[in-house]
């Protein structure tokens, strides 16, 4: 969403795509896809039997398919897709395929503002990452995960760097897997990798490493920290900086370690997804100090309220001074913002969002098969049969709300501080 | 005396990892897991064994072996970890052969002897402690081991490439449209009412079973959808071999991966285990009391499409049917009486065993047996001369297993026993018995 200055900011309801008419000119239509300025919706369509096109408002793709899914707008707005032609895999944007094709392509990632696109491929049955359409030359017997640093200048993938026989167990633990960067693999070889994480520079990259049957720790740039832990969960590098951390497990209790030392004093029964302020300086994580009971500890220090099914991971408001999250309690989900939850409660609820000053929280929520924004805990929106997540404009005074009503995606810009008029 | 075929045989995933480890090595394993892993149960458990003997004719290794004591579940664990315990971690070599036997092999892990201890000492926790020793050792059959290999780098059970799970789901959908037209197999669809997670062994050798899923979520009129991506498989045979952080880590995979996907409920296929692993040993090894999004086996989504309606029988199945009650959704969670209403709408000629419901006898396969591979296959067969009878005595032709390991363990009895059956998933049944309209 580099872009967002440039949207249609004034006030208003626009319909941008009949959808009972969509149907009714496609055999099927599958999974809808709003664009984030809310502007297209697109959905792959079979335009006869076995033929996909994609459908964008009311027109379509010139290009026919033998497949066409996973359709997903690119943070700057162009629309992707996986698409099959004579048997090859490739990826489309806005109806164009790149040049190249493979046995298969999946998984496209982006770069923060949207400029590199990759994709794990397979082709002549070894695997490999393709950026911007263009293979890497070195090929692996397997790949999984794969990672961009924010700039799009490099990419990592998960690995297998030595093929392995069937059942081959003594093999498997000499260490078959590692991470290949920019089409290099590392010279050292794990018994896993997992959660590659490039620095916000792109400079460095790290990875949980396993080292033995029950022995883990990160490893950056191949090299392993010295310590070791009992388990461990993805890594982050503090934004602005070089200082990497992940939870660990130390006897039998999780915390975080930064660098290869635990920072906090804090000792948890789970502890993960830690999310760093914008600034690098505070982190926020999921843990647990006993059984189904769930929270949110910013900088070692745990909230108050906890949530007995679970607690999805962190979010900072955009100055770093707040922090919410989704959770689920005794079956129904809601929000808390800053060990404050919210009193209602819904069927489901989405990833909190904050206005640009970090003095609103908005959330997507659903009761009875229908959609609102909530916001600040309250009622904010009228009820949808669809509904994608709002988005504040830049200076926080508005809200774009893209929703389905009555067949018709309507895009709404509507006052943060008046709300829906009805 | 335990079985001497069994006693010699070599399994390299035991024997040559035995023969690197130190006596330092091991009793610093045992004493670490006895002090740092297991709580006051062991000792509690200890202590309250009166060697009364009243758990042995529960099982059907010691049945099927003629009253064999070595088999009887107290012996299990008294030839395991009561005697590491015993000598505080000072065993050899010999001792943990014989004890991967035991542990991996001649206990399947299913609980039914704890219903027969006069003070409920549960076994299976104990042969799992063991199991978590051994395997801290890196002691565990080969092809168990290599099971958890899989979990670990692929997240699933089978080594299934990222890609061949998505071109499997793409030609199940297209299987399934002959079926029935219209029918989907919807990927990443967030905020879709279910998820469907299915074990690692069916894109792999069962792929039929997830069109017939398909095709049954259509009748239905559910609003489904699978994940493109790691955390599919439900299954988890790392909690089988001891190592829980694999499970831990599969397990989590599974619950973000339906987080992610904003879902109401997880509806898993026709497993006994990975019910266990999703929703019992995985999330509390995870720090959950139950599983984060509730979980629901086929049969109890089976018995609710029926009950309410949803799906219609139009001509039963008519051959005579007996059903498996799995161990780990029977005495696990108590879907026996669900399984019967489900197997009796759809079939005309159900004959129970005896014993059946919790007091059913497990299939032997369950636990991580069946994934210990060949070379102990011989030995399953004759731990379990019990459920041949079992069988037999229904006279039913065909075995209903609403459980993978099930499945795979009853054919294999079927076979050793030459009883003259078959076995079947419910589904498999039920895409054939249902009504089918293409509206
Ligand atoms: S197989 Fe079952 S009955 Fe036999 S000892 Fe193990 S848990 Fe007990
Ligand atoms: S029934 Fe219970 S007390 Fe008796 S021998 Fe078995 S485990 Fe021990
Ligand atoms: S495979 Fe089936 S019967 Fe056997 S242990 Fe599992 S659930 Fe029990």
């Amino acid at each position: 969403m580099v872009n967002r200055e440039t949207w249609d900011w004034n006030n208003g309801s626009r319909a941008i795509c009949d959808l009972g008419a969509l149907e009714d000119r496609f055999d099927e239509v599958h999974e809808l896809t709003a664009s984030p300025d809310g502007e297209r919706i697109a959905a792959p369509v079979l335009t006869a039997p076995d033929t996909f096109s994609v459908a964008v408002n009311d027109q379509r793709w010139e290009g026919e398919f033998e497949k066409a899914w996973h359709l997903a707008f690119t943070p700057d707005g162009r629309l992707t897709a996986l698409v099959r032609i004579d048997d090859e895999w490739t990826l489309a944007i806005e109806g164009e395929p790149w040049e190249d094709r493979w046995e298969f392509a999946w998984n496209p990632i982006f770069s923060r503002d949207g400029s590199v696109i990759a994709v794990q491929i397979k082709d002549n049955m070894e695997y490999t990452v393709a950026v911007n359409g263009t293979a890497w030359e070195k090929k692996f017997p397997s790949s999984r995960g794969l990672a961009l640093s924010p700039d799009g200048k490099r990419a990592a993938a998960v690995v297998q760097v030595e093929p392995l026989a069937e059942a081959d167990v003594f093999g498997f633990f000499e260490g078959t897997w590692s991470l290949a960067v920019d089409g290099e693999p590392w010279e050292r070889k794990f018994i896993n990798a997992y959660g590659p994480t490039f620095s916000e520079d792109g400079e460095r990259i790290a990875a949980e490493v396993r080292l033995d049957i029950c022995e883990y720790t990160l490893a950056e740039d191949s090299v392993p920290w010295d310590n070791r832990f009992g388990c461990i969960w993805e890594p982050s590098y503090r934004n602005g900086s070089s200082h990497l951390l992940a939870p660990v497990r130390v006897a039998g209790s999780w915390t975080i370690a930064e660098n290869g030392e635990p920072i906090w004093a804090s000792r948890f029964m789970q502890l993960w997804n830690q999310r760093l302020s914008p600034d690098g300086s505070r982190i926020a994580a999921v843990a647990t100090t006993s059984f189904g009971q769930w929270s949110v500890v910013v900088d070692d220090r745990l909230w108050k309220s906890s949530f007995d099914d679970m607690v999805l991971p962190p979010v900072f408001a955009p100055d770093g001074s707040r922090v919410a999250a989704t959770v689920r309690s005794k079956g129904r989900w809601g929000l808390a913002v800053d060990d404050r939850p919210w009193t209602e409660t819904f069927d489901m609820a989405w990833d909190p969002i904050f206005s640009p000053d970090g003095a609103r929280v908005a959330a997507k929520v659903e009761r009875d098969g229908r959609f609102a924004v909530f916001m600040d805990g309250r009622s904010w929106s009228p009820w949808f049969d669809m509904l994608w997540d709002p988005i504040f404009s830049p200076d926080g005074t508005r809200m774009l709300v893209r929703a389905v009503e009555n067949g018709t995606l309507v895009r709404h810009v509507v006052d943060v501080a008046t709300g829906f008029q009805s | 005396m335990a079985d001497l075929e069994d006693m010699k045989i070599i399994d390299p995933g035991v024997d040559d990892n035995i023969a690197k480890l130190t006596p330092e090595r091991i009793e610093r394993t045992v004493n670490k897991v006895l002090t740092q892993e297991t709580a006051a149960r062991l000792k509690i458990y200890m202590d309250t064994c009166v060697h009364c003997g009243l758990c042995a004719d529960s099982c059907q290794s010691y049945v099927s072996r003629d009253k064999d004591p070595d088999y009887a579940p107290v012996a299990k664990v008294k030839d395991t970890i009561w005697e590491m315990v015993r000598r505080k971690g000072k065993v050899d070599a010999e001792f943990l052969h014989n004890a991967a036997r035991i542990a991996f092999i001649d206990c399947g892990a299913c609980r039914r002897c704890s219903m027969y201890c006069p003070f409920g000492i549960d076994i299976s926790y104990l042969i799992m402690t063991t199991r978590r020793i051994l395997n801290l050792l890196g002691v565990v059959p080969q092809y168990l081991q290599d099971t958890t290999n899989s979990h670990a780098a692929t997240m699933n059970q089978m080594w299934v490439q990222q890609d061949d799970w998505i071109d499997t789901l793409m030609w199940q959908e297209e299987d399934a449209q002959v079926e029935l037209a219209g029918t989907r197999i919807p990927l990443d669809k967030e905020g879709a009412d279910i998820m469907y997670s299915v074990i690692g062994p069916e894109p792999k050798i069962l792929a039929q079973l997830i069109a017939n899923m398909a095709i049954i979520f259509k009748v239905a009129g559910a609003d489904w959808t699978m994940p493109s991506t790691d955390g599919w498989d439900n299954s988890n045979m790392a909690m089988y071999s001891g190592d829980f952080e694999t499970m831990g880590r599969v397990e989590r995979l599974h619950w973000d991966r339906a987080s992610q996907l904003k879902v109401k409920r997880v509806v898993m296929g026709e497993c006994g285990h990975a019910y266990r692993g999703a929703v019992y040993d995985g999330p509390r090894w995870l720090g959950w009391t139950k599983p984060p999004i509730p979980m629901v086996h086929a049969v109890e989504y089976y018995y609710d499409i029926i009950k309410s309606g949803r799906i219609k029988i139009a001509h039963k199945y008519e051959g005579s049917v007996t059903v498996q009650d799995p161990c780990n959704i029977v005495r696990g969670r108590g879907l026996q009486d669900k399984l019967r209403y489900v197997v009796n709408a759809i079939c005309e000629d159900f004959r129970d065993m005896d014993p059946h419901y919790e007091h059913n006898y497990c299939c032997q396969a369950g636990g991580g047996l069946i994934n210990c591979g060949p070379p102990w296959k011989r030995s399953r067969m004759k731990s379990n001369r019990i459920k041949a009878e079992q069988i037999h005595g229904t006279g039913a032709h065909m075995v209903i297993t609403p459980c993978h390991n099930c499945h795979s363990g009853i054919e294999d009895i079927i076979g050793h026993y030459k009883l003259g059956c078959h076995v079947s998933f419910i589904s498999e049944l039920l895409v054939k018995t249902m009504e089918m309209s293409e509206a």
